[in-house]
């Protein structure tokens, strides 16, 4: 079917994206699919400014003693970077993009359970992201995204308190968020969904917004205590007044902590998505993979004073949190295991979302392997503080997070605009990004381990090499990440239409034209079958 | 899942009120007699029965099981854990042997009891 | 009538992506109780702030308690118990089918002594101890032994009841603006939930003072 032909039924058929037109039928809408993609458009602007600091950061570091910067300003620059990354990208990421449009669409329902509450957490995450771009346009801030006390109460420069405001009113876009998806999950299922015919991604968005639901709101109140205290001079957390500088670090680490679940648990439940879509497999093990979210949203909240081995935190406690850190680990190995036994024998295909999903098991479990030497207390204080634990997490949060983001993205752009996009170029940037990240960050762990300390913009000579390779990955990375955005764009316009379900897989949100109608099916779906009901072949046969 | 059209009588919402009252008074009046360590723990056994009281019969958690009384009872269960595990570091911190020179500083957190 | 087609002073009481009222009705209902979940947590900061520091300086904590006035603080419980009372009797009116003059009566007279519990806190305890010289940041003038640490007992006073003072203003806007909607005729026997749903708020807020009331006004004998 020539393009002008396919733009023609497409535009024929009224869709959530043709059904009104103009400014305010966008900024006033309460379809979750639109407002999946105006946090999109958000969550992107705020990645390429957060992008650009690392980009300073590591031109910084080509010299052992580069004068790019002002040790000053390499200090806002990763601090802003840390903000922006953590609060106004991968936290909303997989959550308000995927599984804002997603959800109700897997599980056969027609919208959220509170659409309006929705299109407000969209404008809480746009106040809170201007805050933070007064920040960054004024002057930035240089506690780090980690605010430790008493340096960001009482003694630091910059704009904290503006800093601090924005992730406090960011916040709650999360917490309501997290809100909406509990409830529509728990109530808006179709008939015949039960909870163990729902998608491994319902479940891990599930396990997610319990974490959204109950860490997010302590945030909210340490970051209020640490502004009360710089506002008001008291000494909450100054110990010249009596008070506990570690207090502030339990309290922001019980967030913390858990936020980082909530970075990786969407991308986990992406990950099974595309693992059983490629090797058209049903998931091996699914009750456990459910369950497996679950633990890691509980786990998670017992473990956060392994960030504080050195902080002066007693010993015992240390103990106790080492202990639960190396438990942590158990539910996502049990992941790792099920996706593998997926893939095996199955019907495998390695389209762009394939690759990033395998990338994604491949980053996740070097990241999560580093995270035990972290876990443990004596290896812990050799490398706390060091670029070991920047690439670390790295590993997990772009090496994992953002690689699934990606892969998911690919995967269902053909139901959010309707269009392909070329696949082989998809390929290719799926494997620059690839390659690009390792060559970034691997030399980081040498580095740590080595005993480059981290957040310093200098370093002893005999770092140098390590420190240009990770510049020269993380150009190679950019541009990686640069190439879907220009493909993703054009194939809005230029790329086949795509049909209801041009994976061939299964799922409700397959079910429906692409892109769907705003009420996302015409009748309300019944459920008679399994998840991922893939037929069972003979060992040998071709791939449908 | 069918709505809960429960009507609770009001001769239920009166006792949960007298009993709130009393108890209220309760607390006060015990906290002017010096039990040492029992006020504290008077007062936040009267506490945690007051808010008993409120969430099962004015919140209707007696009348809604399931659902209703998981997500409350996870609150409490969170609140705890951030209590109990921060104050595991607090509380321990001592337990440690630290060197004589830093005693001075040890001092300032030295309550008088 | 089909249950989307019903409406309470002008406007539908099913909203459309709800497939049938039951599913809605149960859907606010759990969404405010998770929404009291994040409340727990929130004020929970403070609690662990609270309860590690008066642990470490029970002395400057117990003598930070002696300075505030526990008659106010009881006479406050008592109001909020009174009112979560009338909250529920007001809920109840509604789902019975009651002239709405009942309902209303009792919505503005929750509003009523939430407005007491604020001026009773504003006036004869905080403008109060802001003479007295107890307020740290603003006008601290207190010079007994270990003053940093009743300072530190004070800013955790203001904070925890400040934030409860904040929600329960909140709490006072939503039954004015309810009282309005029921003498508009948007509820009835059948569509109450905006009611419970507020209902469980206001409760929440009580729950809060049960707690607070012991953990700042009595602590120590007073003997």
């Amino acid at each position: 079917m020539s393009v002008a032909v396919a733009e023609l039924a497409t535009r024929s058929r009224v869709h959530y994206l043709n059904e009104s037109y103009g400014i305010k039928s966008w900024l006033l809408t309460t379809d979750h699919k639109r407002i999946g993609l105006l946090y999109l458009v958000s969550i992107t602007f705020m990645f390429f400014i957060a992008a650009v600091a690392a980009l300073l950061i590591r031109i910084q570091l080509l010299e052992p003693n580069g004068a790019i910067v002002q040790p000053e300003t390499y200090n806002r620059l990763f601090s802003i970077h840390g903000i922006i990354m953590v609060w106004f990208f991968l936290i909303p990421s997989i959550p308000a993009v995927l599984g804002n449009f997603l959800i109700p669409m897997m599980i056969g329902a027609r919208d959220v359970a509170f659409p309006k509450l929705n299109l407000l957490s969209w404008y809480i995450y746009i106040i809170g992201a201007f805050f933070e771009l007064y920040v960054v346009i004024y002057g930035g801030v240089d506690t780090g995204w980690t605010f430790y006390t008493p340096y960001s109460s009482t003694y630091a420069n910059g704009h904290v308190f503006a800093a601090a405001a924005g992730i406090f009113i960011v916040g709650f876009s999360s917490i309501i968020t997290g809100l909406n998806f509990i409830v529509t999950i728990h109530k808006m299922r179709a008939p015949g969904m039960t909870w163990f015919r729902l998608p491994l991604f319902i479940w891990a968005m599930y396990a997610t917004s319990i974490i959204l639901v109950l860490a997010t709101p302590d945030l909210a109140m340490t970051l209020g205590l640490m502004a009360a205290e710089r506002f008001l001079g008291v000494g909450i957390f100054n110990p010249a007044l009596g008070g506990d500088p570690v207090l502030f670090q339990h309290l922001f680490w019980f967030y913390s902590h858990p936020a980082v679940y909530i970075m990786v648990l969407p991308a986990m439940g992406v990950v099974t998505e595309l693992i059983a879509a490629y090797s058209r497999h049903r998931v091996y093990g699914y009750g456990f993979v459910a369950f497996s979210s679950f633990g890691i949203a509980l786990l998670g909240f017992l473990v956060w004073g392994h960030h504080m081995f050195v902080s002066g935190q007693s010993v015992y406690a240390g103990m106790i949190f080492s202990a639960l850190s190396f438990l942590v680990a158990i539910p996502s190995g049990i992941k790792v295991f099920n996706w593998t036994a997926t893939l095996y024998k199955g019907s495998n295909s390695y389209d762009a979302p394939m690759l990033y999903a395998l990338g994604f098991i491949g980053l996740f479990v070097i990241g999560g392997l580093t995270g035990l030497f972290l876990a443990s207390l004596s290896t812990d204080v050799q490398v706390h503080d060091t670029y070991f634990v920047i690439a670390h997490f790295h590993y997990i949060m772009v090496g994992g997070a953002v690689t699934a983001y990606m892969g998911g993205l690919h995967y269902w752009w053909p139901k959010i605009t309707g269009r392909l996009y070329p696949d082989k170029w998809a390929r290719l940037a799926a494997l620059i990004i690839f390659v690009g990240f390792n060559v970034t960050f691997f030399p980081q762990y040498v580095l740590g381990y080595m005993g480059m300390p981290r957040r310093y913009p200098i370093y002893p000579p005999q770092f140098q090499w390590l420190n240009v390779a990770s510049s020269a990955g993380a150009t190679i990375l950019g541009i990686g990440y640069l190439i879907p955005f220009v493909y993703l764009i054009w194939s809005m316009r230029y790329g086949p239409e795509a049909g209801p379900n041009p994976w061939h897989v299964k799922g409700l949100e397959w079910q429906t034209p692409s892109p769907p109608p705003r009420e996302n099916f015409e009748e309300t779906p019944i459920v008679t079958e399994e998840a991922y009901a893939y037929p069972t072949r003979p060992r040998g046969s071709a791939r449908v | 899942m069918k709505a809960d059209a429960h009507i609770v009588p009001v001769k239920i919402y009166l006792g949960t009120f007298v009993a709130l009252v009393v108890l209220a008074l309760a607390t006060t009046g015990i906290a002017y007699l010096n039990l040492g360590i029992w006020n504290t723990v008077i007062a936040l056994v009267i506490a945690v029965t007051k808010a008993l009281l409120v969430i099962l019969f004015f919140m209707h958690a007696y009348y809604n099981k399931g659902l209703t009384r998981v997500v409350f009872s996870v609150a409490i269960i969170w609140l705890t854990i951030l209590i109990v595990l921060s104050s595991t570091d607090v509380f321990t911190r001592s337990w440690t042997p630290v060197p004589r020179s830093w005693a001075p500083d040890i001092a300032l957190h030295q309550s008088h009891k | 009538m089909s249950e989307a087609a019903i409406k309470q002073a002008g406007r539908p009481i099913l909203e459309e992506h709800f497939a049938d009222l039951p599913a809605q009705e149960e859907a606010r209902k759990l969404g405010m109780w998770v929404f009291l979940v994040t409340e727990v947590l929130f004020f929970g900061g403070l609690f662990t702030g609270y309860t590690i520091y008066r642990e470490l300086y029970f002395y400057g904590f117990e003598q930070g308690s002696h300075l505030i006035e526990v008659k106010w603080g009881a006479i406050n419980t008592l109001v909020l118990i009174v009112s979560s009372f009338t909250m529920a009797v007001a809920i109840r009116t509604a789902q019975v089918g009651k002239r709405s003059f009942v309902t209303i009566s009792l919505l503005l007279t929750t509003a009523l002594l939430g407005v007491l519990f604020l001026f009773i806190k504003l006036y004869f305890e905080w403008f109060h101890d802001y003479k007295e010289g107890l307020f740290p940041g603003v006008h601290w003038d207190y010079h007994g032994p270990f003053a940093a640490h009743v300072q530190l007992f004070f800013v955790f006073y203001y904070f925890m009841t400040g934030l409860h003072a904040i929600h329960v203003i909140i709490g006072v806007g939503l039954m004015f603006a309810l009282a309005y909607l029921t003498w508009r005729g948007r509820f009835s026997p059948r569509y109450y939930s905006p009611l419970e749903v507020a209902g469980l708020y206001w409760h929440f807020v009580d729950i809060v003072w049960i707690f607070l009331f012991p953990l700042l006004y009595l602590i120590g004998g007073r003997s």
